[in-house]
């Protein structure tokens, strides 16, 4: 039998926006549970999917059994970012529990209980923020269920609860000799009515951790070296059928003609189904699914804003928007008062820069299996989703029922990026419409060339860039116009509209963070090509700093002093960013000259983590080919909860950062996307990525993300390598060979 | 018309029809998931499976082209883990969201039955099949020259 309790308390942690939390308990024989709720409603909910995730009784955060074994939910999605493990890390560092009795069980979209400080309560892995944002509550609750552990064994032993301690899922009573197992408590445990307060003071000291900075088996990895992993695209269910859905090339447009008469002949295809954006193909098996799209013939309207545009000419009239003192802006962010000053300075310097359009390519091509009630009334879901909110709550509108009715299974995914996390995620509505037409379940699988072509780009921007010096060469005004394409208002109308309207995701990363420049103004010039766009990983920083860490080693040449050193010597307010950028130099050897290499620095601060990298090239003058031969990144996130991850992730975002930078390229003709696969969209290969040398320079520092801050190093890198080599500025990326020979002339 | 043949050592068979990837039979048809769909071109190496013990593509290899022959999956590597590419994957941390990786370490198998004591470059030059976009590839090559070392 379960007995449940439930109370109401004041949150310890006074910096959370929601100071009135509920804890919620559950004493039943098979153990404890331990729920720690911000805010509150559905709460029961939370209880019992949780339940029916872990197969027993279980409360929404903590249940420790009897036989020891303590499960912790998940609240992030894991994408390959090692969230699964990290944050239920956190709350087992607080709890002292043994790791090696820790089970894992993803948590159920119920945001009240799990949702992300970091973006408003929502469900949602996104921005590298994932540990940033839930480090404090999760520590927090820990270390109550510890303390409740710790008081339930004082009473039960009769001693006081000064004379215990723990050690990993122990009780210890140093004096007797005496030990507990947590799960020889849960057996006898009484919970009390209210929780036990923690002060900050009270959680551990960083040299206390046992586990917060000592790396551990991810606890997902075992099952992806021999096939065992589930993704979204493994799923099979009873009765499933399959399906393809032909999207329209352009947002807006419709089916206009269809002649579906040689896809019903291919055996095997049940139907062919109208969207309203699109042409379903229904099949038996995925392989009849698939021949039926390739016999369909169909046209589309020319309904939608994209049609007609062209890439190469819109981010040239981007271009000349952006250095058009007379084209209208909208203020971004101003510190000091360049309109003011910049009139005043004594010499002056400007540089444009320009970025395409870029692709996800997230290994798993995107698909989602739906069961539709035959009424309509419910849906059960199976996908790979960045935001359980955002599934659930698309699924509902999709189909007009209630959110409850949705019932959500999310996977791991092949791959995030931020292609999986937009309000509307139309992958997972192929799979609902598709089921609610069949009557039965249904997986939609998109072929990569789908995933492509209904790609959601990293936007095109060209940026202006004007610097004012005094007399003596310092830099005192910064005025950066970016036009480019809008991505919030599109990925995700509901953000922008609640967050004022900003278009973050373009936006972010035009800020000097890390330097002293005492006048700075950043505009943005808003473009709406029409054109699906997205935030990728990088979002707004990897274009943004691609220009001002470009133009900041610019301004070092122009002045003849050392790209290092300039930026040293801005950096007189931020010793974090001195301590990154000297220990980057002293990696790579930086004074050290190559020849016929090129050494280029960039640094970043992003959001609150601080980052420098080098990167050492040559080049082929007779094609236009960049080779990076090394790439030196050091990273200070603050505490590092996994160090050998933080690594392993700058890696990957080096690796990405440098597709973005030499080869990735999307080019939209009249609205649609030109490219369809691998062969013509060229991510990184082994043998074109660098020897990377990555170290981690931990600190007492909240900690910060980790995921994607190196990938806005590397073009600026590139871009000032290049110059070192041959003088020659690449101001465009990717820089492709083509572009390269242009630039030398 | 049904088409015989082995998959991990045990006999299998399949009515798609013969011009059908063998990479939806193994997944779809015979539930091995393990082997991954991500291109349908060859481009990528997620589809990489044995055919008599050498790599091959299994999403450019018909199922009529495998009668009579042997396919082994990254399901039938080994029977827990145990291949010395498996433990070298773990003991390197080189899975990210782990979806290539399937393919990798088939590429990788192969690699290493050929040539046992392979050099960086020999790494390079036949794992660049293969795609991983979480780009783990620096960790990859430390796998493979660890699992040559401790086979």
């Amino acid at each position: 039998m379960t007995i449940e309790l439930s109370i109401e308390r004041i949150a310890p942690d006074a910096s959370s926006p929601r100071a009135v939390s509920r804890r919620h308990v559950m004493i039943g024989a098979a153990g404890l549970s331990f729920a720690f709720a911000l805010g509150a409603p559905g709460l029961a909910t939370a209880t019992m999917l949780a339940a029916e995730r872990a197969g027993k009784a279980l409360s929404p955060w903590v249940s420790i059994s009897i036989d020891g074994t303590i499960t912790i939910m998940s609240p992030a999605v894991e994408m390959g970012q090692g969230s699964m493990t990290s944050l239920p890390l956190i709350i087992a560092e607080e709890l002292d529990a043994d790791w090696s009795k820790v089970a894992i069980v993803p948590a159920p979209p119920v945001e009240a209980i799990y949702g992300n400080p970091g973006f408003g309560g929502m469900m949602y892995t996104a921005g590298s923020n994932a540990v940033t944002s839930y480090f404090r509550p999760l520590r927090t609750f820990g270390a109550q269920v510890r303390r409740i552990l710790i008081d339930n064994a004082a009473q039960h032993l009769a001693v006081p609860i000064e004379e215990l301690s723990t050690e990993p899922s122990v009780v210890v009573h140093a004096k007797s000799g005496r030990r507990l197992g947590y799960g020889e408590i849960a057996a006898f445990a009484q919970v009390p009515d209210k929780a036990p307060d923690i002060k900050p003071e009270e959680l551990k000291k960083r040299s206390e951790f046992r586990l917060i900075g000592n790396d551990v088996m991810r606890i997902e990895l075992p099952m992806k070296v021999n096939g065992g992993a589930r993704y979204a695209i493994d799923q099979q269910v009873p009765g499933m059928v399959y399906s393809t859905v032909i999207r329209a090339p352009v947002e807006g447009s419709a089916p206009d003609k269809v002649n579906d008469a040689r896809t019903k002949a291919v055996p095997g295809v049940i139907a062919v189904v109208m969207l309203p954006y699109g042409v379903g193909v229904l099949a038996e098996t995925a392989w009849a699914a698939f021949a039926g799209r390739n016999a369909l013939e169909m046209t589309w309207t020319r309904q939608g804003k994209a049609w007609g545009f062209d890439s190469d000419k819109g981010v040239e009239l981007f271009a000349a928007t952006a250095r058009d003192p007379n084209a209208q802006a909208t203020d971004w962010s101003k510190i000091g008062d360049v309109r003011g000053e910049m009139p005043k300075a004594a010499s002056f310097m400007e540089a444009e820069y320009r970025c395409d359009y870029a692709y996800h390519a997230q290994m798993e091509p995107l698909n989602a299996t739906a069961s539709v009630s035959p009424s309509g009334d419910a849906a059960e879901i199976w996908c790979g989703t960045q935001s359980q909110t955002m599934a659930v709550e698309a699924v509902a509108k999709a189909l007009g029922i209630p959110r409850d009715k949705v019932k959500l299974h999310d996977t791991l995914l092949g791959g995030g990026f931020g292609r999986r996390g937009h309000r509307d995620e139309e992958f997972i509505i192929d799979a609902v419409l598709m089921s609610k037409a069949a009557k039965r379940p249904v997986k939609v699988m998109w072929t990569r060339e789908d995933d492509v072509h209904n790609g959601r780009q990293r936007p095109i921007s060209a940026h202006y860039i004007k610097a004012g010096f005094d007399a003596s060469g310092k830099l005192l005004a910064w005025h950066h116009r970016v036009a480019g394409d809008r991505v919030t208002p599109y990925m995700d109308p509901v953000r922008y509209e609640k967050g004022g309207r900003k278009d973050f995701i373009l936006m972010l990363g035009t800020d000097l963070k890390g330097y002293d420049v005492p006048h700075q103004l950043i505009e943005q010039l808003y473009e709406d090509s029409g054109v699906r766009t997205s935030p990728l990983r990088g979002i707004g920083f990897t274009a943004n700093k691609f220009a001002t860490e470009t133009f900041m080693d610019e301004i070092a040449r122009k002045l003849g002093v050392d790209p290092v050193k300039f930026r040293l010597d801005l950096m007189k307010s931020s010793p974090r960013a001195v301590k990154v950028v000297e220990r980057a130099a002293q990696m790579a050897d930086w004074g050290r000259k190559r020849e016929g290499r090129g050494l280029g620095f960039a640094y970043i601060d992003y959001s609150g983590s601080q980052v420098a990298g080098i990167a050492e090239v040559s080049l082929d003058r007779r094609s236009g080919q960049i080779k990076v031969h090394d790439f030196w990144c050091a990273i200070d996130c603050g505490i590092a909860v996994q160090p050998d991850n933080v690594v392993a992730q700058t890696e990957s975002s080096i690796v990405y950062g440098l597709g973005m930078a030499l080869t990735e390229r999307i080019t939209i003709k009249d609205g649609a996307v030109e490219q369809s696969n691998f062969y013509d969209y060229r991510v990184p290969r082994m043998n074109e990525v660098p020897l990377m040398h990555v170290e981690v320079i931990a600190t007492d520092n909240h900690p910060t993300g980790a995921g994607q801050m190196a990938t806005p190093l590397v073009a600026p890198a590139i871009s000032s390598a290049v110059a070192a080599l041959t003088g020659v500025r690449l101001r465009h990326t990717p820089f492709t060979p083509e572009r390269v020979m242009k630039a030398l002339g | 018309m049904t088409i015989d043949f082995t998959v991990n050592g045990k006999a299998a068979s399949s009515d798609a029809p013969p011009a059908t990837p063998l990479l939806w039979v193994i997944r779809e048809g015979l539930k091995l998931t393990g082997t991954k769909f991500g291109c349908g071109t060859g481009l990528c190496g997620a589809c990489m499976v044995h055919i008599d013990g050498k790599r091959a593509f299994s999403c450019q290899t018909q199922v009529s082209e495998i009668a009579g022959r042997s396919v082994t999956t990254i399901e039938g590597l080994s029977a827990t883990s145990s291949h010395p590419l498996q433990k070298a994957w773990l003991a390197e941390r080189v899975p990210q969201c782990g979806y290539c990786q399937s393919g990798q370490i088939m590429s990788a198998a192969d690699l290493l039955r050929q040539n046992p004591k392979p050099t960086r470059e020999q790494i390079v030059a036949h794992m660049t099949t293969n795609i991983c976009r979480c780009g783990t590839y620096q960790r990859i090559v430390r796998a493979v020259e660890r699992a040559a070392r401790e086979a």
